[in-house]
């Protein structure tokens, strides 16, 4: 009994607090910087695609969501022909993320994106794809990665040594 | 003019108990927002009010389907009972002097009968849906209501030893001095308890239960017929608060020596609110007994309580007149 009215003044107390609930459409939570939400395909400081289509965020992915398909440019470097997301599916776990060796594939604190329709839902390539670098401003594939491109051999990416003739060590 | 009053006040206590069911279900929400630290509905029109419309459209446009399955004419029936029963119980509340539908010398026990009616409306629902989960909320309905009935009408035998009549108007007019919340304070006690009980509101919605019956007696009803029970049992919150205010807290007298230029109905309608709002802080806070708890609370300390009480009161009674 002394419980129940111990209880019930308690409550009564609330009468003077204020609510913690965030009306959200007039006011926004807050979202962290590494929130993860909508997924994005970013570009390397050169504004080209990062993407080089190795699939490693579609097998990561836990609910089958991201269908991509490989292409070559004339230059030898790699690309997505087609690149898609369905949202429907996707549950924002970030292991694409996560996998992916190019940083280009990465998640943004942004959740708004209702559709009355479920098809609208499945993201292509132009949706996904920004201007921008996202997360690693300064980070670019092809000018680490030792691959061979039409504009850069052997050994001329950054911090790469020259390839060893191993002739030259023959005795 | 003066036989026209009645009709005219029946018609008044009609739309406003409607209305005012309506508007409690809104007030309700916002309320237990309030003590929940959230805001409850504050979209709809000012502060939310134009929920209580979008809630009686919808309700209005959904499907009245009756279950193939079901008692079809009992299904109907059981809704309209406890609204029925529940405004015929205003008829004998008087809510100011001269302001009342009729003033019968058993208005009392008309209010005990009308409540009592109620239990049909969910016990019946309960039985027509020919569901497990109706007819278990309507079996426990049944047990919680009729034994907590029992201590509802002695709670209040109290009040009528001192006042010596069921007129409800008496009984209020005999609380000028001192009003019965001080000198029958385990009447009030227990007659709360089972007037909450007796409305089936939270904590002791078992009749619903809504974590182990879905929702108990109404669970096949929708539409129209489900808003009937609601409004029933907003009828029955209200009617149970009034009640609570004319037998305890002096009715439509002023509290002693503060704002006499207020008309008594200011008095009982702030009075009748200050109790509706118990009501909700109630639910608020409480958290809903377990079955065999309700009726072992009810049979074992309730009633022995309403017995000492009656006990007492008789005492003083007869020691006061000097019978003894």
């Amino acid at each position: 009994m002394l419980s129940e009215l111990r209880t019930m003044w308690e409550v009564l107390k609330h009468t003077f607090t204020k609510a913690e609930t965030v009306e959200y459409p007039e006011q926004m939570p807050y979202l962290a910087p590494r929130y993860r939400g909508r997924i994005v395909l970013t570009r390397d400081p050169d504004g080209e695609e990062r993407c080089v289509a190795c699939n490693l965020c579609a097998a990561a992915c836990p609910v089958d969501c991201i269908a991509l398909q490989k292409d070559t440019r004339e230059d030898g470097t790699w690309y997505p022909e087609f690149f898609r997301i369905n949202f429907s599916r996707c549950i924002m776990c970030g292991m694409c993320e996560e996998a992916c060796p190019t940083y280009a594939i990465q998640l943004t604190p942004d959740f708004e994106m209702c559709e009355y329709d479920r098809q609208n839902m499945v993201y292509e390539k132009e949706h996904l794809l920004i201007n921008g670098v996202g997360k690693y401003p300064d980070y670019n594939f092809y000018r680490v990665s030792g691959m061979q491109t039409a504009s850069k051999d052997k050994g001329e990416a950054l911090n790469e040594e020259r390839p060893i003739d191993t002739r030259s060590l023959l005795p | 003019m003066a036989e026209l009053l009645p009709v005219i006040l029946a018609l008044t206590i009609l739309v406003s108990g409607v209305a005012g069911a309506a508007i409690l279900t809104w007030f309700e929400r916002r309320l237990l927002g309030v003590w929940q630290d959230r805001y409850g509905p504050n979209r709809l029109g000012p502060l939310g009010i134009g929920q209580v419309l979008a809630d009686m459209i919808k309700l209005l446009f959904k499907d009245d389907w009756i279950p193939p399955f079901s008692d079809r004419v009992v299904f109907i029936f059981a809704p309209t009972a406890i609204v029925v029963a529940m405004m015929m119980g205003f008829a004998v509340v008087p809510f100011a002097p001269q302001m009342m539908i009729i003033d019968v010398n058993i208005g009392l026990l008309f209010f005990l009968g009308m409540t009592s009616l109620a239990v049909y409306s969910v016990l019946l629902g309960g039985l027509a849906s020919n569901n497990k989960y109706a007819l278990l909320g309507g079996l426990r309905s049944a047990a919680q209501m009729v034994s907590y009935e029992v201590f509802m009408g002695l709670s209040l035998m109290g009040v009528v030893m001192i006042t010596g009549s069921f007129s409800l108007v008496d009984i209020v007019e005999a609380q000028a001095d001192i009003w019965f919340c001080f000198t029958q304070i385990l009447g009030l006690f227990v007659f709360v308890i089972a007037g909450i009980a007796e409305s089936h509101r939270l904590p002791f919605d078992l009749p619903e239960a809504e974590h182990e019956l879905t929702a108990g007696f109404h669970t096949e009803y929708g539409g129209m017929k489900f808003a009937m029970f609601m409004l029933g049992e907003y009828l029955g919150l209200m009617l149970i608060s009034c009640m609570i205010v004319t037998l305890f807290f002096g009715g439509w007298h002023s509290p002693i020596s503060l704002g006499d230029g207020l008309p008594p109905f200011f008095w009982f309608s702030f009075k009748t609110f200050v109790v509706i709002c118990f009501f909700v802080l109630l639910r608020a806070a409480i958290p809903r007994p377990r079955y065999d708890q309700l009726m072992s609370l009810g049979w074992k300390v309730m009633l022995p309580i309403t017995l000492v009480n009656i006990l007492i009161t008789g005492a003083v009674l007869l020691w006061m007149e000097g019978a003894v």
